[in-house]
């Protein structure tokens, strides 16, 4: 009873032992689960706009006012149509796969945080985390691959495997650069370092924040970590496991209605995650622009949702204008091309942090 | 009073343990690699209610984001004949079974000796830092006392990794291979030739 009182108190904020929380993790895990979800919806809408856009065309248009409605009706569509399980198919992998999808992207946001303070969970090893969560997501693909029992998803799968993985060292080396300069792998610290030490300080304007963000110092990082978050969410013009042209529709090939609906939910919410990344990473975060009054009376929150948004208008129009890359070029741009570079980066950004004492060292700025 | 990291401490060992008999129990082999994953995240679970965080996260990185991919990769790939793995298992039995014995046998050797003196408990080298976060605590021990032995076990890595490649590549004759940049710096005159043809005539 004390055990389930305990956790009851933390998780919800009903006080059964003692003083309840002041807010259950439950309760604000719900909301952030709801406001990520509704944003989503929105995302799609505004990537399948974005691209007819590009083309000349109206996109979806008809379900609500510009169209604003289409992806609920596309939720409702999915999910009251009939599952199709492959006679042949492996049945409890089949269905986990979607399942670890979409959960796996969900889990990362815990630590994301979107403004001062506003991150549901933060850990000081954040960006480990992440990393870590967003490694375990290739598991949904090669598992999907290889249950449906086809030739198609499973080299789809095969596919993917490679590529999330080879891209990986790359991210994996970005990060590591950016850990250098600020020496703390709390999510909200690298936010605040770009916030308290920087280009405009060094020029005697610290109200230009924007110089401050690690998005120009690291500028080689900033193109490296982008053309790699879409590479790793399987974002065009990476997009071979799931290439149409070749492989029908990849790894997806044999599913339909809410399993599919879950891997779609959970490659674009994969792909919020790396544009909300990118923002804290190499556009400080919820911090303003320009610290001035006009900038400042806008709360965090909307400034890191604009600044996500931002960059997956970039991924959209990627999308948009670039041809699909062929397999092997794939490869020879992630081991040939963005290991070498970042690898050099990291001893080069190593060597300046020794040689000059900059860098924020975890908050103790000397 | 069973607290929460207790009850964690149970849930994560039962699921590991069970984990790990059903990676030897089951028939598919894909099936026990995802039960060796399952086994890896739970081993995760229980690093970091040791509060060993950053060892924790490196355990999925590497081993579940990447050896057990690779793992996977291969098992997938395998056509294998479940029928005749499962014929020769009485076979086997006898040298399976003298094996585990012997490995439990060392196990309870050690276990049942291994002490830990007070004199060592009192004056161990790196007295545990409780204001330190962990990854900046074996980044200051990996880097200072264990140097040598980190760079041995990453030269020996590298090592492997160069006898892997040297072994696998075969520099066949007869094979049409691309060099990107001479492909990206060709200019249109080298690759196109107009010719003006007589009609009726050909080249």
């Amino acid at each position: 009873m004390d055990l389930l009182g305990q956790s009851l108190d933390y998780l919800f904020g009903i006080p059964l032992v003692g003083w309840g929380t002041q807010v259950g993790f439950v309760y604000k895990g719900l909301l952030l689960l709801v406001a990520l979800l509704i944003f989503t919806a929105y995302i799609l809408l505004a990537d399948r706009k974005i691209w007819a856009a590009v083309q000349v065309r109206r996109g979806p248009n008809v379900v609500g006012p510009f169209g604003l409605l289409q992806s609920f009706a596309d939720l409702l569509k999915f999910v009251f149509k009939e599952p199709v399980l492959p006679a042949g198919s492996d049945k409890v992998v089949f269905l986990l796969a979607p399942l670890v999808m979409a959960t796996l992207s969900l889990a990362a946001w815990v630590v994301i945080p979107i403004g001062p303070g506003l991150a549901l969970a933060d850990i000081n090893l954040g960006i480990l985390y992440i990393f870590a969560i967003s490694s375990l997501g290739v598991y949904g693909v090669i598992m999907g691959g290889w249950a449906s029992n086809s030739k198609y998803p499973f080299l789809g799968s095969l596919r993917s495997a490679a590529q999330m993985v080879s891209y990986e060292v790359s991210i994996g080396l970005v990060i590591i650069t950016v850990l250098l300069c600020v020496g703390s792998l709390n999510l909200s610290h690298i936010v605040i370092a770009q916030y308290e030490m920087g280009l405009a300080h060094m020029i005697g304007l610290p109200q230009l924040t924007f110089l401050n963000w690690f998005w120009l110092p690291l500028f080689p990082m900033f193109v490296i970590f982008f053309i790699s978050a879409l590479a790793e969410t399987n974002r065009p013009p990476f997009d071979l496991p799931e290439a149409e042209s070749e492989l029908v529709a990849g790894f997806m090939v044999e599913y339909s209605s809410t399993p599919y609906l879950l891997f779609m939910l959970g490659e674009y919410i994969a792909i919020i995650l790396m544009c909300a990344l990118t923002t804290i990473l190499f556009l400080g975060g919820w911090t303003a622009p320009i610290d001035l009054p006009p900038f400042t009376w806008i709360p965090g929150v909307v400034w890191f949702v604009i600044k996500t948004c931002l960059v997956f208008f970039m991924f959209a129009m990627v999308k948009a204008f670039v041809p699909r890359y062929r397999y092997d070029q794939l490869m020879r741009i992630g081991w040939k091309v963005f290991l070498p570079i970042s690898l050099i980066m990291v001893v080069i950004v190593a060597f300046v942090l020794q040689l000059t004492g900059w860098g924020w060292h975890g908050g103790r700025i000397v | 009073m069973m607290t929460l990291p207790l009850f964690f401490f149970y849930l994560f060992s039962i699921i590991a343990v069970a984990s790990a008999l059903m990676v030897i129990v089951a028939r598919n082999p894909v099936h026990s690699v995802l039960y060796l994953i399952v086994v890896f995240v739970n081993s995760a679970g229980l690093f970091m209610l040791a509060g060993a965080e950053f060892l924790a996260l490196i355990l999925i990185v590497v081993y579940v984001g990447a050896v057990a991919v690779l793992f996977l990769f291969v098992v997938m790939m395998l056509e294998v004949d479940f029928g005749q793995m499962r014929r020769g298992i009485l076979q086997y039995m006898p040298i399976g079974v003298v094996i585990g014995a012997i490995l439990l046998l060392e196990l309870l050797l050690v276990a049942g000796s291994f002490v830990i003196t007070p004199e060592v408990m009192s004056s161990s080298v790196i007295p545990i830092d409780n204001t330190m976060e962990n990854t900046r605590a074996i980044g200051l021990v990996l880097y200072t006392r264990y140097v040598y032995l980190f760079q041995a076990a990453g030269a020996v890595l590298l090592v492997a990794m160069i006898g892997a490649i040297v072994l696998t590549l075969r520099h066949k004759p007869n094979i049409k291979r691309q060099d990107v940049v001479r492909q990206t710096s060709r200019k249109r005159h080298e690759a196109v030739e107009i010719k003006s043809v007589k009609s009726g005539e050909g080249l």
